[in-house]
């Protein structure tokens, strides 16, 4: 268990690394002058001012030395100024972050909702139904996450005007971008859980079930979800890309303040040390879904429990 | 780890009809819109008499009609013809992203399924940190470092997906390292690199190509997210995403100069992977 556990941290501390330096190395390959580039593309035009400047930001060291002095930083939290917001890149970050997990943690409840109830519908019945879904799920998947918005956002914004058009204001704001960014995840939700379900009930247990007299949607429900859901365990990467990219177009689409405006406004205007932040805070959001997701099949599954201990 | 959620995956389908499965509905409706993509890259004076770049002043924003079947945009452009002038880009850009995301693919996972023990540690490390990343992440900091442009477009959309195809690859020569053939030829000491390129690669090729079919239309998608973003292919080039950015601001006056392109590339992303599924079943029906 404890060498489980310090294999787990290891890993973890493995992509924090490499995150972190893939940025680095990324950094070091802008072509350009670095000076410029660092203070945000400023006209250094002296010379003393330049000398101040690369001095300032380490460049007259050598690259290891950089690299370690960066590495220091960035372990405790440290990703410097942003050059755009003048602000801590940690705090430009908490900023935005809220927004978006509001919107993610949304999508992602309304997603999971949806994919339960098209799974226990579908699973193995209903043959025509079970088509349509199916159909329907794979087109979700192909469907580039702007058209959807952008349907979504003339239709119920610009011609019934339901909702607003842009902005982050109030609940109503929410509800197109939620809708948005949960489809394409159901989908894939969706086509997980069925066949984890359809998988479930062709099992033995399932017949041992129902002899004893329980009814279809009890058996869905207690019995054949609690095996589907855990194959859905190797889809965290899956989701975890699909809900961050998501959010960036989301975000776009719908004008909503967020990681997706700060994302784009930083590649934009290559302010590295935002960059560098985000990349580690999706490093991070990695790190964390698989963790949730480990405990959660530990809770799910008892057999797991057994064999850890 | 994340699997394909594109691949199908369920268990090889019985045929319940007989006959040549390359001629059913569900393999030929997408089939000829992927060809009917081809055709508009090759010859796109055949569908539209209009120029992509021509401005009709007495008809800007002008909703569909028969003369612009997808209306036009704020300079008056027809964006039916950009649009049909503009896949020659847009799939170009998929195309070769895909390719260099094979290539790349192949090569790192080769790599790291027979390099020497430390190499190979360090290279299955970095795939499962690239893994961690969203590809359209990826993409955007390959971006930053390159700058815009269709060039960059590509070289970005391509790097970003390397990781998958390495995976998949790896897992197959890792499979293919073991079968009977391979044990065979090193028992006759055929030099390792004539193994490598006569039975392993050879063999690796399936699932490769299969993923490479559904990859060009998430490649596309890929590439024009960048555009909509506007840190890909920027204005006034014709090329899909590019044209979804321009017509965004208009939207509330002007719906159609996003909607309909955008339509046309969740249609041919949908063909291009419906493709590759129905290439997948017939394959695997093969095997």
């Amino acid at each position: 268990m404890l060498w489980t556990g310090i294999q787990r941290l290891f890993t973890i501390l493995a992509v924090l690394w490499g995150a972190a330096t893939l940025t680095f190395v990324a950094l070091k390959l802008i072509p350009g002058d670095p000076v410029s580039i660092l203070s945000g593309g400023a006209n250094v035009v002296d010379d003393a001012f330049r000398a101040q400047l690369t001095h300032e930001f380490g460049l007259d060291q050598p690259l290891w030395l950089q690299y370690l002095h960066y590495l220091g930083h960035a372990l405790i939290g440290n990703f410097g100024q942003s050059y755009q917001y003048r602000e801590p890149v940690i705090a430009v970050i908490f900023s935005a972050l809220k927004q978006t997990l509001v919107l993610a943690v949304g999508a992602l409840v309304l997603a999971l909702a949806l994919a339960v109830l098209n799974a226990l519908a579908t699973a193995g019945r209903w043959r025509y139904l079970r088509t349509f879904f199916t159909g329907l799920e794979l087109c979700l998947l192909s469907t580039p996450v702007y058209w959807l918005g952008i349907i979504l956002l003339s239709l119920f914004s610009f011609k019934m005007h339901w909702f607003p058009v842009m902005g982050n204001e109030g609940w109503q704001s929410l509800v197109l971008p939620i809708i948005t960014l949960s489809l394409p995840l159901a989908a894939i939700l969706s086509q997980i859980l069925r066949d984890g379900l359809e998988e479930a009930l062709s099992q033995p247990f399932a017949l041992t079930v129902r002899t004893r007299g329980a009814g279809e949607t009890r058996l869905r429900l207690r019995h054949g979800l609690r095996h589907a859901t855990l194959a859905a365990s190797t889809l965290t990467g899956t989701m975890l890309a699909n809900v961050l990219s998501g959010s960036i177009l989301t975000e776009t689409v719908f004008g909503r303040a967020g990681i997706g405006k700060i994302t784009l406004q930083a590649i934009a205007s290559r302010d590295m040390p935002l960059v560098l932040g985000i990349v580690m805070l999706s490093a991070l959001l990695f790190v964390i879904i698989n963790l949730v997701v480990d405990a959660a099949y530990l809770l799910i599954d008892p057999r797991l429990r057994k064999r850890s201990s | 780890m994340s699997s394909n959620p594109l691949l199908v995956r369920t268990h090889p389908p019985v045929s319940r009809r007989g006959g040549n499965p390359w001629l059913l509905p569900k393999t030929l409706i997408p089939a000829a819109f992927v060809l009917l993509l081809i055709v508009t890259v090759i010859a796109p004076q055949w569908f539209t008499p209009l120029k992509p770049d021509d401005m009709d002043m007495d008809a800007v924003l002008s909703a569909p009609t028969l003369r612009h079947l997808f209306g036009t945009d704020s300079l008056g452009r027809d964006v039916f013809s950009r649009v049909i002038y503009g896949s020659a880009l847009s799939l170009s850009i998929g195309l070769g992203a895909t390719l260099i995301a094979c290539v790349g693919g192949m090569a790192l996972g080769l790599l790291s399924a027979l390099a020497p023990r430390a190499l190979r540690r360090v290279l299955v490390r970095l795939l499962d940190i690239l893994l961690a990343f969203p590809e359209l992440l990826l993409a955007l900091l390959v971006i930053a470092v390159l700058g815009r442009g269709p060039t960059n477009t590509l070289i970005a959309v391509g790097l970003a997906g390397i990781a998958s195809y390495a995976r998949l690859l790896r897992s197959q020569v890792l499979q293919v390292k073991l079968s009977g053939y391979v044990e065979h030829s090193v028992a006759l000491g055929e030099s390792p690199l004539r193994i490598i390129f006569r039975h392993i690669l050879p063999n690796t090729l399936r699932p490769l190509l299969i993923l490479a079919t559904l990859g060009i239309g998430q490649s596309v998608l890929t590439a024009s997210s960048l555009s909509f973003l506007g840190l890909g292919v920027v204005p006034p080039t014709a090329e899909w995403g590019a044209l979804l950015a321009d017509g965004r601001d208009y939207l509330d006056v002007a719906p159609w100069i996003s909607l309909l392109p955008a339509t046309v590339v969740a249609l041919s992303v949908i063909a291009l992977t419906l493709l590759g599924r129905r290439l997948q079943t017939i394959l695997a029906k093969g095997a």
